[in-house]
């Protein structure tokens, strides 16, 4: 069992080797050895959502795989969003509209609807409050997170319409 | 009596204060840079996991922790007997005598009492392996026989009764006020257990500095200034040589940052051991380890006239305590029958509260605590009499609201020690009105009637609540303008994520004259400011609130001397803008920033002339008593009558808070406590089988609301009573949206189902609701 061994993890586009044992999370591993810690654990078993990351092109729970499971694939976390100093319209939204209070369900929430206008920028709104409903926030009672992806997703549609 | 300060002006006259500014913590919140308490590491650092009961109730034979020693990685397994000299978790308050032999011990004694009961901590050099190793610490117990009603009287220890105390509260004639009732109603009431479960669970990092002879405690929250208190008294240090650290806090809810045994023994271990500890606990150890709430069983009698006026209120109640007695003492007791009656004029009241344990997880404070339970009680009983004498609630409401014209009002009990109300100022009648008027509360119970009458199980109720908030005795700040301008506020406060850091930048910024989206607000360090009370009870904003105020009026007033002489105006004539000072509506003429008068009183400078240097204050902001913001609630749901399901379908809060510092984060306040209620109300509890064993360990048994739980809530802010105890005129924000929640949906749920009285019990979970309709006939 503490047999280790060498992976390489795709973080926001960045290598990072590593030496972890097949039973180590994905989500440890993020955190522990590629030192990235706005992903936060809220569970371990899959139901909150706070350790969501965007797995190629899929949102996952990163503390329901393994680390090894992840090599070879993109991994997309909150610390990749912002291009620089400029936020990505999500995290300005949820900013403007007070999607947040103690933060700690944020970047879970964050790269849940990244995930989802970036796959289906044109969305129901009902479809995407069923996907929004996957994750747990005990804060914000979610109206204003549901305000700010709203506002978010036609910034993104209006952005990414041809002109 | 306290001060009576003047009216404040309102936000339309401000600048920042009182106004829905963003929050200055936002940004590394949402790129991924925040500090929670897993996010601290220290190099060398060692992990700690616990070994806890999986008995509810046990005599201790023998641990066995040969295994897990000897397991690769391990660097110690510490039982009681490896820390026998430290004492049990001490209370944060003086509290009862009665109540020391019931504290919890750092590690099991003799006994384990509830499943999760820390007996042994095993420490590693990798978190994975001291999870392994714990599995390997062999308990050897003879069981004995788990306690878990509170109605039951069982024995702690030996000569030692599970019910430490029985508090009791009273004033006016009793027994003349039930001689004389017209009408007698009398309930039996039951608030489930619950908690705050906030997303983080908690954590704690130990580290010793041998250099400089300090421990450290990094992940605190809350109250880190008087745990440090509680942890120099156990640990018997010299309170210089231990500081407390608040990164951010993912959620506190009143659970998390009290001190609990996992903060001592990664203190201890740091020091025995030599390295870093760090403690995470997982989510099943916070269902069954950190603080539940809430669990009362009350038998609640009242007295009115024809009126249906409330002549008297009996009360005695129950309270599931769990296994040990924590921090608090027996703190909810009191506080759930000191607000018991609320807004309403009492002629008479005797309530009794046994504090009683039990084989469970020990309970202590969550958001309202008290009050949550107290407001169901307090307003099932008045629908039930409104119900009784055929009268409107709202009408019979009134009835009995204290009047405008009775403020202050004081609620003042016979027993000694037992600490009066003097509600501060307002209108519950006005409010009332105003929230009838706001929600238009005919046209929605119009509407209810009319789906009523087209088949629809839906139904409205309504509730009154005080709140309570801002408690002193004291709170300091200090605040300094560095050579670039930038200013730093240093605060005995907490941040549990609710904004503090913004609220105390917009009330610095108004009063100093600077953009508050700059300034930085320090708050749980130890290390920085010595005294502090932290972030509860609703105080923080108006207790912390009102030392930066006082603080950054005074940087203000030294800025402007220093100013005045250098511009050669008098002060009078100058004004702060921006973090210049200028002349007083004149465009142009001599200036002088901040950042340059702060470079002007360096040490040795000229300026100074034998006055202190450097540009900072430091001034405090005294209160003897709390501050009580009120409101009204009010919910519409609709049940379906074949599965039991209940959906809320909309929530009003009118709130006043006398001033808002910040409209959009109280708003954000009121809406995040009216869902957590819901949660209470209609999902969350930490049920048990017989035996102790916890059915709810897992997000999938312990239920919270997520967005599909979550109706839209319509918040109303009124600012028409500023507290005259604070210079600001604030009343706390952070427990109002709660507050009412398990009585209005109560309330409409009976109404929904055409079964008055029908919910006695939270959380009205869908097998409680159909169970209510079998027993109705409906």
């Amino acid at each position: 069992m503490t047999e280790k061994l060498d992976i390489t993890l795709n973080i926001n586009g960045r290598d990072h080797a590593i030496r972890v044992e097949a039973r180590k999370t994905l989500v440890d591993a993020i955190r522990d050895d590629c030192g990235q810690t706005g992903t936060h654990i809220g569970c371990e078993h899959g139901i909150c959502g706070a350790c969501t990351v965007i797995l190629d092109d899929q949102a996952v729970r990163a503390c329901l795989m393994f680390a090894v499971q992840a090599q070879g694939k993109r991994i997309r976390t909150v610390e990749g969003l912002a291009d620089g100093d400029k936020l990505h319209p999500l995290q300005a939204a949820f900013i403007k509209h007070h999607g947040l209070q103690c933060g700690f369900c944020t970047p879970g929430f964050l790269m849940l609807a990244v995930n989802v206008l970036e796959r289906e920028p044109d969305i129901g709104d009902e479809e995407l409050l069923d996907v929004l409903a996957s994750n747990l926030c005990r804060c914000t009672g979610y109206q204003n997170i549901i305000t700010a992806v709203r506002a978010a997703a036609d910034e993104m549609r209006r952005a990414g319409a041809p002109a | 009596m306290t001060h009576a300060y003047p009216t404040p002006p309102r936000a339309a006259d401000r600048k920042v204060l009182g106004h829905p500014v963003p929050r200055i913590e936002d940004r590394p919140l949402v790129t991924g840079h925040g500090l929670y308490a897993g996010d601290v590491s220290f190099p060398h650092q060692l992990h700690m996991r616990m070994v806890r009961s999986s008995h509810a109730h046990a005599r201790m034979v023998a641990i066995d922790a040969s295994a897990a020693r000897a397991h690769p990685g391990v660097v110690a397994v510490w039982t009681i007997d490896d820390i026998a000299d430290l004492p049990p978790i001490d209370f944060r308050d003086p509290s009862a005598a009665a109540l020391k032999p019931y504290r919890q011990p750092l590690l099991a004694r003799g006994r384990v009492r509830y499943v999760g009961d820390p007996v042994a901590a095993v420490f590693a050099e990798d978190a994975y392996v001291a999870e392994d190793a714990a599995e390997l610490v062999h308990l050897e117990v003879e069981p004995l026989a788990a306690l878990m009603d509170a109605h039951e009287l069982g024995e702690f220890d030996t000569g030692r009764a599970t019910e430490p105390t029985v508090i009791r509260h009273s004033f006016g004639d009793i027994d003349a006020a039930f001689a004389n009732a017209h009408t007698i109603v009398e309930l039996d009431l039951t608030a489930g257990r619950h908690s705050g479960v906030p997303m983080e669970t908690r954590g704690a990092i130990g580290r010793y500095d041998a250099a400089r002879d300090v421990l450290e405690l990094h992940g605190a929250a809350k109250v880190p200034h008087r745990n440090k208190e509680t942890l120099v008294r156990m640990l018997e240090r010299s309170p210089h040589g231990i500081h407390l650290f608040e990164g951010h806090t993912g959620g506190g809810f009143g659970i998390r940052g009290e001190l609990y045994p996992e903060d001592v023994l990664v203190l201890l271990a740091a020091m025995r051991l030599g390295r870093p500890v760090k403690w995470i606990e997982d989510r099943r150890e916070h269902l069954i380890a950190a603080n539940h709430s809430r669990h009362q069983h009350h038998h609640v009698r009242a007295a009115v006239d024809a009126h249906g006026r409330l002549l008297g209120i009996t009360d005695e109640f129950f309270h599931d305590q769990g296994a040990y007695v924590r921090t608090h003492g027996a703190r909810v007791v009191g506080r759930t029958m000191s607000m018991l009656t609320g807004p309403y004029k009492v002629g008479a009241y005797r309530a009794v509260g046994h504090f009683r344990l039990t084989n469970k997880t020990p309970a202590a404070t969550y958001r309202a605590p008290g009050r949550y339970e107290g407001t169901f009680v307090r307003e099932r009983l008045t629908d039930a009499i409104a119900q009784k004498l055929g009268i409107d609630g709202i009408e019979l409401r009134r009835r009995n609201l204290i009047a405008g014209a009775e403020m202050p009002y004081t609620v003042a009990f016979d027993e000694p020690g037992a600490e009066e109300l003097i509600l501060d100022s307002g209108d519950f009648p006005a409010l009332l009105d105003k929230a009838l008027a706001h929600f238009k509360w005919n046209d929605v119970l119009a509407d209810v009637k009319r789906r009523r009458a087209a088949g629809e199980a839906v139904g409205a109720g309504m509730a009154m609540f005080v709140e309570e908030s801002g408690r002193g005795p004291a709170d300091g700040a200090q605040i300094s303008v560095d050579s670039d301008g930038a200013v730093e506020i240093v605060t005995g406060g907490a941040s549990v994520g609710q904004g503090f850091a913004t609220a105390m930048a917009q009330i610095c910024a108004e009063a100093l004259g600077v953009d508050y989206a700059g300034i930085r607000v320090v708050h749980g360090r130890t290390d920085r400011i010595a005294y502090g009370i932290g972030a509860h009870a609703a105080r923080a904003t108006v207790m912390t609130g009102g030392a930066v105020n006082a603080t950054a009026l005074a940087l203000r007033a030294k800025a402007l001397e220093y100013a005045a002489e250098l511009l050669q105006t008098p002060a009078a004539m100058l004004d702060i803008v921006d973090g210049v000072v200028r002349r007083r509506a004149a465009q142009g003429g001599p200036s002088i920033t901040l950042s340059e008068i702060a470079a002007r009183v360096k040490p040795g400078a000229e300026l100074l002339q034998g006055r202190a240097p450097g540009l900072s204050a430091e001034a405090w902001f005294h209160s003897d008593h709390t501050v009580f913001p009120y409101g009204a609630q009010f919910a519409v749901v609709r049940v379906d009558r074949d599965t039991g399901q209940v959906t809320v379908e909309r929530v009003m809060i009118a709130y006043e808070v006398g001033r808002a510092v910040n409209p959009m984060m109280l708003d954000g306040q009121l809406v995040g406590g009216a869902i957590q209620g819901v949660g209470g109300a209609l999902l969350e509890e930490f049920t048990y089988d017989e035996n102790g064993e916890p059915l709810a360990v897992t997000f999938a048994d312990y239920l919270m609301p997520t967005l599909r739980d979550a109706p839209p809530v319509d918040v109303l802010i009124t600012e028409d009573f500023p507290s005259p105890r604070n210079p600001l005129g604030l009343k706390g924000g952070g427990e109002g949206g709660i507050n009412a929640v398990g009585a209005v949906i109560a309330g409409a749920i009976d109404d929904a189902i055409g079964l008055p009285g029908a919910v006695t019990q939270l959380p009205v979970t869908p097998q409680r609701i159909r169970e209510l309709l079998r027993r109705g006939g409906r």
